[in-house]
């Protein structure tokens, strides 16, 4: 899949996630960060968005540039939200930093009917060469932090992420691996071949088995 | 091309409402003919959808923009409202009007009562925060105007705009609440019961009658103010600004002269309230925020005050604040999360304790800057409103 949409001055991964998404839809961005994503996708695709991010400079930044952001945290503030109150609840990149990815997965399709989850891939082999060669937890520019101050505590690979999937009961509508950068690969992240390739997977999820 | 007048001269003016039929109050009592004392700013465009409400507070008045008729000092919120400023005179129609129960034009305990030709006293009857917002609306009626652009208050002012948003959801677009709660809570009950009983044991207060007499209750309505003054500050900022520091003195003087700064400083803050409030009227507004409960009116479940709004709001709050902290604007938020509401959150970092939203806060300003224009954009309210025509 190639970007379809404007290109605006987002994320490439960011940009794919946008193109998920049917214009006019209700959207949910969990971790919105400065709301770059929110923004975009309220000008070129009249979604209506809303955003919660931890960083009260994220949402400062977010609510300055006019979107509609709260303070709050994916772990706990999810349940606030009423079933079925969006259309897409998107996780970009966050997964990895709850402290609960399962109940939060699970919240996401409970107040939306898809949820569209990118997260950087531990079984990508950059990484495993690094772990196997220098013996060290791996740093890259798409992982960019030391052990001891990443935010990320739940680190999964595509092929837990999709077992996860399986016991939750979750469908897999649109399965995108991306190389280090945020571009896209020929193959699609469910094939064998991307939990070894990839470095970050991008999934449009469903309620119930579809297959 | 004509040459309009400058859009940031305030407008002070007053109107006579409900001569026709009373306004029922919350009370199940009625009130009418009633006179609302407003100011204006800017001006309203051809179609009506640029006025902003600002909602003042406990002791505040319409006078936004100064100079004040009785300080001669400049407007209580001219930091944020004026040409270019964060509210944009030059794009948005500013109303604001003295609340009901009010002191300075607005009817309320200190103005005549039609019925007996005296000042109303304990007579006025107790009003809301219900009560003051469906006097706005009449107010709006009267201006022609059916459907504000946004609404925007601190501290009672938040109470106000939470309680348009509630009342009046098809006649507001957008609404900030800020440094405010659903709820008084039982501690701001408390400094309020602790105000309106020093004004109450004064014996200048005569029963609440001393208009009639001829007497002012200056120090019972002294002592409220320096008590309730306390806790629009915060611990940081006292200690910061006055420490122990001594007044015009070397030593302490084992009295009870004011020795120490701070006390003159609430002496002095008290000594300017009691010549521009009136005493009743702080005990008739400082009741209708003891009694303000957004979710009483809802069963208990404030999310139900929210269900299906299509009202935009941002909420705000300061990190310093001990009268309204944050976490009881977090309750609303996640009241009109449950709603699904359309809902921006920010608590601004400060130690200006609950006053911050009066002061030079530039995240606070800028946070308000960035919801306003994101309001306007989304409801078709062109940026540069005025800017072909200004001269």
């Amino acid at each position: 899949m190639t970007p379809t949409g404007p290109t605006g001055a987002i994320r490439y991964d960011l940009q794919l996630i946008a193109d998920m998404v049917t214009p006019g839809a209700r959207v949910l961005d969990v971790g919105c960060g400065e709301g770059d994503l929110l923004s975009y996708l309220r000008t070129f695709k009249q979604v209506d968005g809303r955003g919660i991010e931890l960083s009260m400079a994220g949402v400062r930044a977010a609510v300055s540039q006019g979107v509609p952001v709260i303070q709050g945290d994916a772990d706990t503030d999810l349940s606030d939200y009423p079933d079925g109150a969006f259309d897409y609840a998107i996780l970009s990149q966050t997964l990895q930093a709850t402290e609960r990815p399962r109940d939060v997965l699970i919240n996401m399709l409970r107040i939306a009917d898809r949820a569209i989850v990118s997260f950087p891939n531990f079984a990508h082999w950059r990484g495993r060469l690094h772990l196997l060669v220098r013996g060290r937890m791996p740093v890259s520019e798409y992982l960019p932090y030391e052990w001891w101050e990443t935010p990320n505590i739940h680190f999964c690979t595509i092929r837990d992420f999709l077992k996860l999937c399986r016991e939750l009961d979750l469908t897999v509508e649109r399965a995108l691996a991306l190389d280090e950068r945020g571009r896209p690969e020929r193959f699609p992240a469910n094939c064998p071949i991307a939990n070894f390739m990839s470095a970050q997977a991008v999934f449009l999820l469903a309620r119930g088995s579809r297959r | 091309m004509n040459v309009l007048p400058a859009a940031s001269q305030p407008l002070n003016q007053s109107v006579t409402l409900c001569v026709d039929a009373p306004m029922r109050l919350d009370s199940g009592l009625e009130l009418g003919p009633l006179t609302v004392a407003y100011q204006t700013i800017g001006r309203l465009n051809a179609e009506r959808t640029n006025a902003i409400l600002i909602c003042h507070a406990l002791t505040g008045d319409q006078h936004v923009i100064g100079p004040h008729p009785v300080t001669g000092r400049p407007g209580w919120w001219e930091t944020l409202v004026g040409p270019g400023k964060t509210i944009d005179t030059d794009r948005y129609f500013i109303i604001c009007s003295n609340v009901l129960g009010g002191c300075l034009g607005t009817t309320g305990p200190k103005e005549i009562n039609p019925a007996t030709g005296k000042p109303w006293g304990l007579g006025f009857p107790v009003i809301t925060i219900g009560d003051m917002v469906r006097a706005q609306a009449l107010l709006l009626d009267h201006l022609g105007i059916e459907r504000l652009f946004c609404a925007i208050g601190g501290s009672m002012g938040a109470m106000q705009v939470l309680q348009w948003a509630v009342s009046y959801p098809e006649r507001v677009r957008a609404v900030v609440p800020i440094a405010g709660s659903w709820r008084h809570s039982a501690q701001n009950i408390a400094f309020h019961e602790v105000g309106r009983q020093a004004i109450m044991a004064d014996p200048d207060w005569n029963g609440g009658d001393y208009l009639n007499q001829g007497t002012v209750p200056r120090r019972g309505l002294a002592v409220a103010r320096m008590t309730a003054h306390i806790t629009y500050l915060s611990e940081p900022a006292l200690q910061s600004k006055f420490g122990r520091k001594l007044q015009d003195r070397a030593s302490i003087t084992y009295g009870f002269d004011a020795d120490f700064q701070v006390e003159s400083y609430l002496r002095h803050q008290g000594a300017n309230f009691v010549k521009r409030f009136d005493a009743n009227s702080y005990l008739y507004i400082t009741r209708a925020m003891d009694y303000f409960d957004l979710a009483a009116e809802h069963d208990g479940v404030l999310a139900r005050a929210f269900q299906g709004t299509k009202v935009r709001f941002c909420v705000v709050s300061f990190t310093s604040d001990w009268l309204f902290p944050t976490a009881e604007s977090r309750a609303v938020v996640r009241a009109m999360n449950a709603a699904a509401a359309d809902v921006s959150f920010v608590e601004v970092t400060t130690d200006k304790g609950h006053d911050a939203f009066l002061l030079d806060e530039p995240e606070f300003h800028d946070t308000l800057q960035g919801f306003l224009d994101g309001a306007a954009d989304m409801f078709g309210l062109p940026r540069g409103l005025f800017s072909g025509i200004r001269p």
